[in-house]
Order: C-alpha cells, then sequence, then structure tokens
C-alpha cells in the first residue's frame, strides 16, 4: 500500500508540473485557438535562466529564497521572450489557417532550443535546488521534498491564476475574447493585447514548470521532451478546458508514476521505460471513447 | 476519364497553338502534363538527372541519392497533408516501419537480428511499403474522428510510442546505439550497392533512386488528379461539403493515411540502404518535422514542389558546412558554439518559418510569380 501511496504522491508532484505546462497550452489555445509547439523551448529557456540565476544571487534569507526568487525573475524573462516570438512571427499569421500557425511555433520551438542548448552545455546544468533529491517522512510514506515543492507552487500558482482570470480586468478581457473575439473587440477589448498577454502567461508557466522540472536531474538537452507530456494533458482534459488542464495533467502524472513502479513487475515484456511513453497511451486510449477529451467542448458543425 | 463527345464532333485532342491555357476537352485539362512547357520541362529534368552521375562527385551524388529517397517519403507526407489536408506529424513513425520491415525481409538469417534472407528488392520494398500502409490503416479511425490540431497531437504520440516500441524491440532493432544493418538494394541478383567496373557505387544509387523517385512521383502526380485524388482534395477544401456530396469521409482519410504510409513505408526501406546501417534513435520527432519542413518549403500539395522542397532541406547541411569559409565565427567543431550543426538545425526552424510567412506556397510560389512575370512581360499583370 505504501508503495502505491507513495507513487501516487510522486504522480501528483510531476503530474502538477504537467497541468501548469498543459494550463500554458491551454491558455493559448483559447486566445488564438492555435496549439504552441514553442512551449518545450520556453520551458527549456526558463530552466537555463533559472540556472544561471541561482549561483549568480548568493543571498539566503531562508533555504529556497535564491531559488524561489530565481525561478520568478526567470518567469519573467522567459515571458518576455515569448511577447517578442508573439510579436515577430505570431502576429503576422493572424487569421490564417490554425495548422500554419502550428507549424511556426514548430519552427520557433527548434531554432530557440538550439541557441538555448548552447548555454547548456553538453552535460546537465545544476539548477541549485536547495533540497536536492533529500527526502522526508511524512505519515510513514518516504516523500522527495522536491515533489512537495513542486504542489505546493503549483498550488499556488494555480491559485493566482484563477483569481487573475476571475477577478481582474485583463482576465475578464481574456475570457470574454476567449468566447466571442468579434464581439469582445466590439466592447473594446484589445485582442492583439489578449494573445501578447497569453503568450507571455503561457511563458512564464513554462519557466515554473521548467525550473521544477530541472530540481531532480539538472537542466540537461533533454528536458524538452518532457514537455510535450503536456499536450496528452490537454487532450485527456480537453484543449479549451482550464480546469482539464489542471485534471489531465493530474491524471497524466499518476498514471505515469503507476506505470513506472507496476510495470516491471506485472509486465516485463514491455522493455525499460514504458513509463516515459504511458501518457501517449492513455491519450489514444481516451481519444477512441471521447474525441474530444473529457471536459473539451464537442465542436458544433454547422451546414 | 471518359471524355464527353459532342454528337457530330471527332474526339479533340490536338492543341491551339501559342494558346496554352486553352483546353478543347475533359481529358486535354486533366491530363498528366497538361501544358506544353510542363511536358518540356519533366523532360529536361528527367535528362538532366540521368546526366547527373556522369558531371557530379560521388560525395555530393550519394547524398542527392538520400535527398531522392526523402523525396519519396515527402510525397507521401505531401499526400496526406497538401492533398487531403490532413495534418500528420507521425511520418517519421511509418518511415521507421517501412525500414525495418525492408531490412527484415532482406537481412541475414543467422545474423544478430531478425531476417529471412530475401535480399530481392521487388519483395523488400513493396512489403514495406505495404506494412506500413496497414499501420497507417489501423491509425485513420482515430483521424476520421478527430480534426486539425488534435489529429497532429495524436500522429506525435505516434512517434514517441514507435520509438519506444523501436529502442526495446532489439531482437527487430539491434536496439538503441547499436542499430542494424539496412536491407541490400538487390534486383534480380544486381546489387546496386556494390561497385562495378563501369559504374561506382555512388552512380549505381544515385541512378536506381532517381528512377524509383520518378516512378513515385508519376504515382502522386497521377493519383492527384484521378477520382480519389480529387476526393482528397474536396476533402481537404471542406469536409462537410465534400461528405454531402457523397464522398466517404472515413474512407477517404484512410485512404489518404494508407497511401502516404506506402510512400513513407517505401522511402524507409530505401533510405537507409545508401548508409547501410541504421540506429532506433533516427526516427523521432525531427525526422517528421524535417518532411513538414520539405513539403512547406516546397509547396504543399504540389508534387514539383514537394520534390524540390527535398532536395533543398537534404542539400542544406551541404550548403552549411560551407559558411564556415564565409563567417569565420562559425565553428566546425560541435564542442564549440556556434557550431555548423545548430546554424543547421537552427535554419530549418527559421526557413520554415520564414516561407510560411512570407511565401506559404512554398518554392512552388517563387516558381509561379516568377513565371507569371515572364508570361504576361512587359506589363505587370
Amino acid at each position: 500500500m505504501s508503495t502505491f501511496l507513495e507513487a501516487v504522491i510522486r504522480g501528483l508532484g510531476t503530474g502538477s508540473v504537467y497541468a501548469l505546462l498543459a494550463l500554458g497550452f491551454v491558455i493559448i489555445y483559447k486566445a488564438t485557438s492555435v496549439i504552441s509547439f514553442a512551449q518545450p523551448a520556453l520551458m527549456l529557456s526558463g530552466a537555463v535562466v533559472t540556472s544561471y540565476l541561482v549561483p549568480a544571487m548568493g543571498v539566503v534569507l531562508f533555504t529556497g529564497f535564491s531559488f524561489f526568487f530565481s525561478v520568478a525573475v526567470a518567469a519573467i524573462i522567459t515571458a518576455i521572450l515569448a511577447l517578442v516570438i508573439e510579436r515577430l512571427a505570431i502576429r503576422p499569421m493572424v487569421g490564417k489557417a490554425v495548422f500554419v500557425v502550428a507549424i511556426i511555433t514548430l519552427g520557433i520551438d527548434i531554432a530557440v532550443r538550439v541557441v538555448v542548448n548552447g548555454f547548456i552545455g553538453l552535460g546537465a546544468r545544476p539548477i541549485g535546488f536547495p533540497w536536492g533529491l533529500d527526502r522526508v517522512t511524512i505519515l510513514g510514506l518516504d516523500v522527495q521534498i522536491r515533489h512537495l515543492v513542486m504542489m505546493g507552487t503549483v498550488t499556488l500558482v494555480v491559485s493566482a491564476l484563477y483569481l487573475f482570470f476571475q477577478r481582474s480586468r485583463y482576465g475578464l478581457a481574456m475570457r470574454a475574447a476567449a468566447f466571442d473575439q468579434e464581439a469582445a473587440m466590439t466592447m473594446g477589448v484589445s485582442v492583439g493585447g489578449v494573445f501578447a498577454l497569453s503568450w507571455a502567461i503561457a511563458g512564464a508557466l513554462a519557466a515554473i514548470a521548467g525550473s521544477l522540472l530541472a530540481t531532480g536531474a539538472g537542466v540537461d538537452r533533454q528536458l524538452w521532451i518532457v514537455a510535450l507530456v503536456a499536450l496528452p494533458a490537454i487532450i485527456l482534459g480537453g484543449l479549451d478546458s482550464l480546469e482539464g488542464a489542471v485534471v489531465g495533467g493530474l491524471l497524466i502524472g499518476v498514471a505515469e508514476a503507476l506505470v513506472g513502479s507496476y510495470q516491471r513487475d506485472l509486465a516485463p515484456w514491455l522493455g525499460d521505460n514504458v513509463a516515459l511513453v504511458s501518457p501517449y497511451i492513455l491519450m489514444l486510449a481516451v481519444l477512441l471513447v471521447r474525441p474530444y477529451g473529457i471536459f473539451g467542448t464537442p465542436e458544433v458543425r454547422r451546414v | 476519364m471518359t471524355t464527353t463527345t459532342r454528337p457530330g464532333t471527332a474526339k479533340v485532342s490536338t492543341r491551339v497553338s501559342g494558346r496554352p491555357g486553352f483546353y478543347r476537352s475533359y481529358s486535354q485539362e486533366l491530363a498528366l502534363f497538361n501544358t506544353r512547357p510542363k511536358q518540356v520541362g519533366v523532360a529536361a529534368v528527367v535528362v538532366l538527372g540521368l546526366l547527373g552521375p556522369f558531371v557530379l562527385e560521388d560525395a555530393l551524388l550519394r547524398t542527392l541519392a538520400i535527398a531522392f529517397v526523402f523525396a519519396i517519403g515527402a510525397l507521401g507526407l505531401n499526400i496526406v497533408t497538401g492533398l487531403a489536408g490532413q495534418v500528420s506529424l507521425g511520418h517519421a513513425f511509418f518511415l521507421g516501419i517501412g525500414a525495418y520491415t525492408a531490412a527484415a525481409i532482406s537481412g541475414d538469417p543467422d545474423g544478430r537480428t531478425i531476417g529471412f534472407g530475401i535480399e530481392e528488392m521487388w519483395v523488400w520494398l513493396p512489403a514495406s511499403g505495404l506494412v506500413a500502409a496497414a499501420f497507417g490503416v489501423a491509425v485513420a479511425p482515430l483521424a476520421t474522428r478527430l480534426r486539425g490540431l488534435y489529429l497532429a497531437i495524436v500522429t506525435l504520440g505516434l512517434v514517441f510510442i514507435g520509438e519506444h516500441v523501436f529502442r526495446e524491440w532489439s531482437d527487430l532493432t539491434g536496439g538503441a546505439g547499436v542499430g542494424r544493418s539496412a536491407a541490400t538494394p538487390q534486383l534480380f541478383g544486381f546489387d546496386f550497392s556494390e561497385g562495378t567496373e563501369m559504374f561506382s557505387r555512388e552512380q549505381q544509387l544515385y541512378l536506381l533512386m532517381f528512377v524509383l523517385m520518378l516512378v513515385f512521383a508519376l504515382g502522386a502526380r497521377n493519383l492527384a488528379r484521378s477520382r480519389v485524388g480529387r476526393a482528397f482534395s474536396a476533402v481537404r477544401d471542406r469536409d462537410m461539403a465534400a461528405e454531402m456530396m457523397s464522398i466517404d469521409l472515413p474512407r477517404t482519410k484512410a485512404l489518404a493515411f494508407g497511401i502516404s504510409s506506402f510512400y513513407a513505408g517505401c522511402a524507409g526501406g530505401l533510405l537507409y540502404t545508401v548508409s547501410g546501417f541504421f540506429d532506433p534513435a533516427s526516427f523521432n520527432l525531427l525526422l517528421s518535422v524535417q518532411f513538414i519542413a520539405m513539403v512547406l518549403i516546397g509547396g504543399a500539395g504540389t508534387v514539383g514542389g514537394t520534390i524540390a522542397g527535398a532536395l533543398f532541406v537534404s542539400l542544406l547541411p551541404t550548403l552549411t558546412r560551407e559558411l564556415p569559409n564565409f563567417i569565420p565565427m562559425i565553428s566546425r567543431q560541435v564542442t564549440e558554439t556556434p557550431n555548423v550543426f545548430q546554424v543547421e538545425q537552427v535554419l530549418y526552424g527559421l526557413l520554415i518559418v520564414v516561407f510560411l510567412l512570407f511565401e506559404p506556397r512554398g518554392l512552388y510560389g517563387i516558381w509561379v510569380r516568377v513565371r507569371t512575370y515572364w508570361k504576361s512581360w512587359p506589363f505587370s499583370y
């Protein structure tokens, strides 16, 4: 039982990071109806910025202060990067086929990632997470501190996002633009501003997620692949549902952790590392039953 | 396609000289090469291509042979994405299936990896295509239920699942980092990968791949004008309208995926015969993106454009290797930044972006513009 619960907690930890990444995808999708394949590059650059900032800070007010402060700064820097990308490459394509814009983000992803890789070097860069891989025992369960930190940080960020969308003027504008772009425009909402803001938020979320993911093994060139795991998460939840993104992310995280702990005993013939592809298999299975995910709105076809 | 002949008139097949855009019958308009310049142009390209081995160096011939195989794969992606409008990021997966089918059929029966020892190309080439096509048709039920970006993500998932299977199934693939030897390009006892007195290995492979590419390109061009191909375009332009014109959507999409995967499978089987060896890590997302880049840079939906795009993308590494001669800042060493390999990858990304931003119809669009300019010269339109 404790193996099961430990796996669930581990899954909820990484799953909450997936949720964060998934939220980034969904926010961009809701605003611009495009899936941004540039998220992996933004995530990687966020993690790299953090890994450079933490040692440069050196101030210790309390344990982890320099880490969390660096993550916040990295989030802002990545948000600015996302803004630049949006302005240069995405805005000129407003009104073009979504597929074309999606492929453009794919191209940006490759280009940005190569540049960022240059800052990583060949090995893994330590991210300066104060607890490393330390463990604590809570209620008899052996848990890594970093998973608890992930859950805590993500809860905080998601609550802040919720407040932003529900209570602030800009949040209202974004919801309005997502609901009906033209109507929002006639009510004085700057739709271009909404596009930019959605990219900035997605970039910041990706930076936080990247820094949290790198707490384990540091930042390396393979880290970006993890960002794509958020795609099964948003498909599970439905492309246009923020709640769905969070639930999907957590589900994927837990499923991955469970497969990771049990597959070797139950189905060894599947080979090693099945956990890494289990999100995609889960996605295919769910799509066969519900083509628009668990929370997504089915597309209405008008003649 | 039958010609509708009005009573009293004979079947008109002659062209009006000096009026290339004037068609006198449907069969003329739907002809494989419907204009005289097209006929002449294609003939010229074929002749130039066949002259290639006698004027070019072996290293370049080898690159071109690989480029021709890439063109076959890109033609396949063009059928499903350019013609039928179904976004597929999973092309690398089908390529991998073709590569392993071919390698397994042609492989050494007593070797380290699975092999059946049938080295004849006319067996393993169609087989690799058909097995990949079977997988394509199997995926199609998902494609018929999903549209646009959902489909893109699902096919992306295929690449990851395929990569995992290829890595783990080491009896077939040799395992990650080890790999296995590729299929032998042998036709009726003649092995193209072994040089003879007359031709070097590269010259033979170049000619083989060039001819095969022509065959596949002809097939793709012919498909586009057939009933099936026109159904594909109808689905791409407006699937609901197509459905109302009694085009069976599930069947059409399944067919598009099947044919596209057939091309991908054949390309996969052929691709590694040039290098002779391949690793399961080759079939990753980057390969899929390269194919998308070929189709988009070349011009989606066009055969000539796709081939041009494939050649362009495949020759890009050769071009970037020359860059350090002009810009001394760029290094040839992998360990230094910026190096040529980084420049090459950045260029893939940026070229896709730049083409989509400024010339969405790709190289083909540039050609159309040049053609229109000279057609109406000295007037601007």
